[in-house]
């Protein structure tokens, strides 16, 4: 089971779908920040399993899941700052209590 | 006395018995992630799955990955969104309701999302693939700053920009600020 590169495809997809559904449901911000997060690192999972099993990837996938684990710490910076900022304006962290660009 | 590779008396191999309880682990705080109802144990959970899909990240024999996700996942994200989270729950904040109302439609939409990845994934055979190799550190690191550095000073590039974003942002903004408060 360990040995298999399906298994960490499924599982991988199967933390894939959590994290939709996290984002799709949650009303607060930073949960769907959260989920993304859980999607990120889903993908990175399956990089990551490629790169064990295909000989001809194996180099090229650790480099790869370490940009996107650099680009995941900028996605979390920008984003967080983003939610900072409209809390400072309306006083929620809700997202569907966000019905206006402007104040 | 060194351990075998099964478990003694049965056909049970180790590696096995840690992937499944790693991804239990990973899956089960993913779940948590997205329903507890308070957001800090929220974010507490998804420490736990980064954890865990650091294990895995070493099951799959790429300790590099594994050790940076430890220290930017654990020690950076996870600290920076529970932060993030002290700096926004209000006490009156409801907190009866967790999901917005498309929650079933959401809950389908990921049914059929793993669904199908499950579906496609085990449909498919992957003639390149072979059994489980090492990943060198010396190898990523020859490939990452010697013969492919392009994406590297890409990221430093991003970095900045995203750091520099982020100050901008969440700056309180000059002259406006007291009777913001």
């Amino acid at each position: 089971m360990s040995g298999s590169l399906d298994s960490y495809l499924v599982l991988s997809g199967l933390l894939f779908a959590v994290g939709t559904f996290g984002f799709l449901a949650r009303r607060n911000a930073i949960s769907m920040l959260m989920s993304i997060e859980l999607m990120l690192n889903a993908v990175n999972l399956t990089v990551v399993a490629f790169g064990a099993f295909i000989p001809g990837l194996n180099t090229y996938a650790a480099v790869i899941a370490l940009v996107v684990i650099a680009m995941a710490a900028a996605e979390a910076t920008v984003g967080l700052a983003i939610v900072i900022a409209i809390y400072r304006n309306r006083k929620t962290p809700l997202v569907d209590e966000y019905d206006q660009m402007s104040r | 006395m060194p351990i075998g590779d099964s478990i003694p008396f049965t056909a049970v191999r180790w590696d096995d018995v840690l992937f499944v309880v790693l991804a239990a682990a990973l899956l089960i705080s993913a779940l948590l992630v997205v329903t507890l109802r308070d957001i800090i144990r929220s974010g507490l959970a998804l420490t736990a799955s980064f954890a865990a899909l650091a294990g895995i990240y070493v099951m799959l024999g790429n300790p590099l990955v594994a050790a940076t996700q430890v220290l930017v996942y654990i020690g950076a994200i996870a600290v920076l969104i529970l932060f993030a989270i002290m700096l926004t729950q209000t006490k009156n904040a409801p907190s009866k309701l967790v999901f917005q109302t498309q929650v079933v439609a959401a809950a389908v939409a990921a049914i059929v999302i793993a669904a199908i990845i499950a579906v496609t994934v085990l449909a498919t055979t992957w003639p390149a693939a072979t059994a489980r190799i090492w990943t060198s550190t010396e190898e990523a690191a020859r490939t990452m700053f010697r013969s492919d550095v392009l994406p590297f000073e890409m990221v430093s590039v991003l970095l900045t920009a995203a750091v520099i974003g982020a100050v901008y942002l969440a700056r309180r903004e000059s002259g406006r600020s007291e009777e913001d408060r």
